[in-house]
């Protein structure tokens, strides 16, 4: 009796199994905050439509999304680490980088400012500022495009950071922000993310609009060649659809109707150079 | 306190209106856990029963394994089906990797020790007179063994109530086989996940309690069985 119920209960999920993946999926490797933003959420819909081909999105830190495409376990690749995606093109193991949009970052910390680095206009001269009154920061530390541009300013500034003052959270920027706002530390977060944080931290920006806190992403392509199983037509097609006018348009007005503000900048055929 | 509150009317909106994503989501969580879990009856029953049953060199050893397979992390499990289904891993053909189908497999490779230690303990808890007695009675190798799995079976649900348990809670695992595809691969626990992480709370607690609700209709509907046999 309860082996046939268990059958007949076995039979029904397989029948109830949800379809599967067909052919003509792609598989896009990206970052959280374009995930976190809910920006894919309109744009993937958006290219399924359009091209017939499935996408798997998957939403991990910009380190893992590039180690991933280099292994040739993605198609293509929507990050924003530009120092880090020169260095996979020069490799030839992503091809193809264009750039499809910007945002920006933005130093915020306790409204007290033990370090006094409100209104400051360079970020480099804030951080330096942070590490020398060891005011407590708190860094993604998980090889994300935050954290690579967040190393890159360090390194600019001459400091190596360590010591108690410096908390490495490991974690996406929202829980970063969390801790940030409990242990009333500073942090460097793009834009958007403490835009949608705003009710729950209270954390103001103190440095802002310094060009290298310029947030640039950009897509790529992979290199057939990483892997056996690299679907290059479905990955051009999707840096395509990223660059067309059509898209460019939904990314300049997303984040209006949430935020009052657009959280990025669409900015296809540009390159680095426009932003030097 | 009161962004529980808040979680609370939130569930109850997204389940009333039927949120066409929150009930895919809620389906999708069961469908993967409760069939991995299954398939986790078919090895974990007959493997638990063999190694109560049989005596054979190293089964110390055998045993200290499935015990410690009973608490295996689900991120190491999550990293290992990862490798093996990458594109480029020993079942890259397949492409399975992002696919509820994997999340089964994911889950399965969790809950299968699980089912295997908890039916090793049923088993073994029957006296063992009376497994002398029933072949004394002239029943066969297989009707013994039937008959002491028919007698364990109490203790069994409360196998398959740990085994649902540990793969509907998971979310390591999940997070990284299935990738928490929108509409595909996302399920209450790496839903719960994103939307904290978006800073929703108010729905990251919707779906927590929509989980827990569903937790315990599963264990609510496996006692029923369980006790109501007993009467």
């Amino acid at each position: 009796m309860l082996l046939r119920l268990l059958l007949m209960f076995v039979s029904a999920l397989v029948w109830a199994a949800p379809a599967q993946a067909q052919s003509g999926t792609l598989i896009l490797s990206t970052t959280t905050s374009t995930q976190d933003s809910g920006l894919l959420d309109v744009l993937v819909p958006m290219f399924e439509k359009k091209t017939g081909m499935t996408v798997k999105t998957i939403s991990v830190g910009t380190g893992q999304a590039l180690a991933l495409a280099a292994r040739g376990e993605a198609d293509v690749a929507l990050v924003h680490a530009p120092s880090l995606e020169r260095k996979y093109v020069e490799e030839g193991k992503m091809q193809n980088r264009r750039l499809v949009m910007y945002n920006d970052f933005v130093v915020i910390g306790p409204e007290d400012d033990p370090a006094k680095i409100k209104g400051m206009p360079k970020a480099v001269d804030a951080l330096k500022r942070i590490a020398e009154t060891q005011s407590r920061f708190v860094s993604r530390g998980d090889k994300s495009g935050t954290h690579v541009l967040e190393q890159g300013l360090w390194k600019q500034a001459g400091v190596e950071p360590k010591g108690a003052w410096y908390i490495e959270s490991g974690q996406g920027m929202g829980q970063t922000l969390g801790i940030a706002n409990d242990r009333r530390a500073y942090t460097i977060t793009d834009r958007g993310t403490w835009l949608a944080f705003q009710k729950r931290i209270s954390l103001p920006i103190l440095v802002e609009k310094d060009k290298p806190l310029l947030n640039i992403y950009s897509v790529m392509e992979v290199n057939p060649a990483n892997g056996p199983r690299v679907n290059p037509a479905g990955g051009k097609a999707f840096a395509d659809f990223m660059l067309a006018p059509e898209t460019q348009a939904v990314i300049k007005g997303f984040g209006v109707d949430k935020f009052g503000q657009a959280l990025f900048v669409p900015i296809a055929g540009k390159t680095d150079a426009d932003f030097q | 306190m009161e962004l529980i509150g808040q979680g609370i009317v939130q569930a109850l909106r997204l389940l009333i209106s039927g949120d066409a994503l929150v009930w895919q989501i809620t389906w999708l969580s069961l469908w993967i856990s409760a069939t991995a879990t299954l398939l986790s009856l078919l090895v974990g029953i007959p493997l638990g029963t063999l190694v109560a049953l049989a005596r054979f060199p190293g089964r110390g050893f055998a045993v200290s394994l499935i015990n410690t397979g009973m608490g295996l992390p689900p991120v190491v499990v999550g990293l290992f089906v990862t490798i093996v289904l990458w594109r480029n891993g020993l079942l890259g053909v397949l492409e399975l990797l992002y696919t509820p189908t994997a999340m089964v497999l994911a889950q399965l490779v969790i809950a299968a020790p699980v089912v295997t230690g908890l039916t090793l303990a049923a088993v073994q808890q029957v006296p063992e007179k009376f497994r002398l007695q029933l072949l004394a009675l002239g029943a066969s190798r297989a009707q013994m063994v039937w008959t002491l799995i028919k007698e364990a079976r109490l203790p069994m649900l409360a196998a398959v109530m740990a085994g649902f348990g540990a793969v509907i809670s998971e979310v390591g695992a999940s997070l990284m086989v299935g990738g928490n595809i929108k509409g595909s691969t996302r399920v209450l626990t790496t839903a719960t996940v994103l939307e904290t992480s978006k800073g929703n709370f108010d729905v990251a607690i919707a779906l927590s309690l929509i989980l827990l609700a569903l937790m315990f209709l599963v264990n609510w509907a496996l006692t029923w069985i369980q006790q109501g046999r007993r009467a």
